[in-house]
């Protein structure tokens, strides 16, 4: 099929604005947009900047603003973006080059959640154990590969990028809800600040946008519950 | 970016504005639709008059549901404005004011509304 890729290109120390570059070229249908964005820096212009690692919807590298909604490049199928596909950076990070992205603060954040396990009570001589059910409540936050598709898809974020942003939360909630983490507290205190969870509006831009269909708006409000029950 | 070098209030508002803000919503949407049909549907503005006023005011049931009504849906629109403020309003000048210019409004109109609905006075020839 022919392909139209129209991407956003912006080289800071080259251009004062970003610009639309425009390159036609004939692939397979089964091609991935991440095949094409290939195509174009291997045979067309190779300063064409992007970031792109396992290119197989794992490493969560090459999320970008694909027809307006953001995507993985590597996940999504020519046939299934049309003929004409606009690529853009992700909104609200700043561009250091084309489809790259500063994602420094968004990783800051990330760790501000502190994802990783606090325990204060003594080891066991073995594992900690956990049930299966144990396990199945937060089953769904384990799943993100922090691409930044959804805190780049979220108004909120935009309007103040001082927000933690969903994919912080995600990962809070991640250990929030695990029973073998004694770290509830310290987590919770850092998500009923000001820039915390009450930052979001329950917009759904987040679920829309994860492309490893996590249901990003149920578990910040489940984060919100669990604030109003450590109040009451 | 990180906020660090901010200053960070606890979200002890934020937690009680955002309980507020549903349980206002599920309140008002049945005594909103209640005052809805008896205004619109069961009467219409072509019969509300003075006396239909003063009728409904004569009992402290109607005077207490307007009263609830208003308080729930003032505070309820205000948060709503705060929360854009807090959104969208950038520089602390700016924000300091568009805030205290919402907080005095609103101060005066739910005083306002209120003295109106407590004073009332039905017996009070027209």
């Amino acid at each position: 099929m022919q392909v139209t890729l129209k991407i956003r290109r912006f080289n800071p120390e080259k251009d004062k604005e970003p610009w639309w570059g425009e390159y036609k070229f004939e692939a397979e249908p089964t091609d991935r947009l991440l095949d094409a964005l290939n195509h174009v820096k291997w045979y067309v212009d190779g300063t064409l900047t992007y970031r792109r690692s396992c290119a197989h919807g794992v490493c969560g590298s090459d999320a970008m603003l694909i027809n307006g909604q953001n995507g993985l490049a590597c996940k999504l199928l020519l046939k299934n973006l049309g003929s004409k596909i606009t690529v853009e950076p992700m909104r609200g990070f700043r561009v250091i080059k084309d489809l790259l992205v500063d994602m420094e603060a968004f990783f800051d954040k990330y760790r501000r959640m502190k994802p990783y396990f606090i325990t204060h009570s003594p080891v066991p001589e073995k594992e900690r154990l956990q049930s299966v059910e144990e396990r199945q409540r937060f089953d769904d936050t384990t799943k993100c590969i922090l691409c930044g598709a959804c805190t780049t898809s979220c108004p909120s974020f935009w309007a103040n990028p001082d927000y933690v942003g969903p994919a912080a939360i995600v990962n809070a909630h991640r250990f929030v809800f695990d029973s073998r983490d004694e770290g509830k507290d310290e987590r919770l205190s850092v998500l009923a600040l000001n820039e915390g969870v009450w930052r979001c509006r329950t917009i759904f831009n987040c679920v829309e946008a994860c492309p490893r269909g996590i249901n990003v708006t149920r578990a910040i409000g489940e984060i919100k519950k669990a604030l109003l029950l450590r109040k009451i | 970016m990180n906020g660090a070098g901010r200053p960070r209030p606890q979200g002890g508002i934020d937690l009680w504005a955002w309980i507020f803000m549903r349980v206002s919503g599920v309140v008002l949407l049945v005594m909103v639709l209640v005052h809805l049909v008896i205004m619109h549907i069961i009467n219409s503005i072509e019969v509300i008059n003075y006396n239909f006023v003063a009728q409904r005011y004569a009992t402290p049931f109607w005077r207490t549901y307007d009263l609830v009504m208003l308080w729930l849906a003032f505070i309820h629109g205000v948060n709503g404005v705060r929360v854009m403020i807090d959104d969208y309003v950038g520089s602390r000048g700016w924000r300091l004011l568009s805030l205290a210019s919402l907080y005095v409004l609103g101060f005066i109109f739910l005083a306002l509304g209120s003295l109106v609905i407590l004073t009332f006075n039905p017996a009070r020839p027209f």
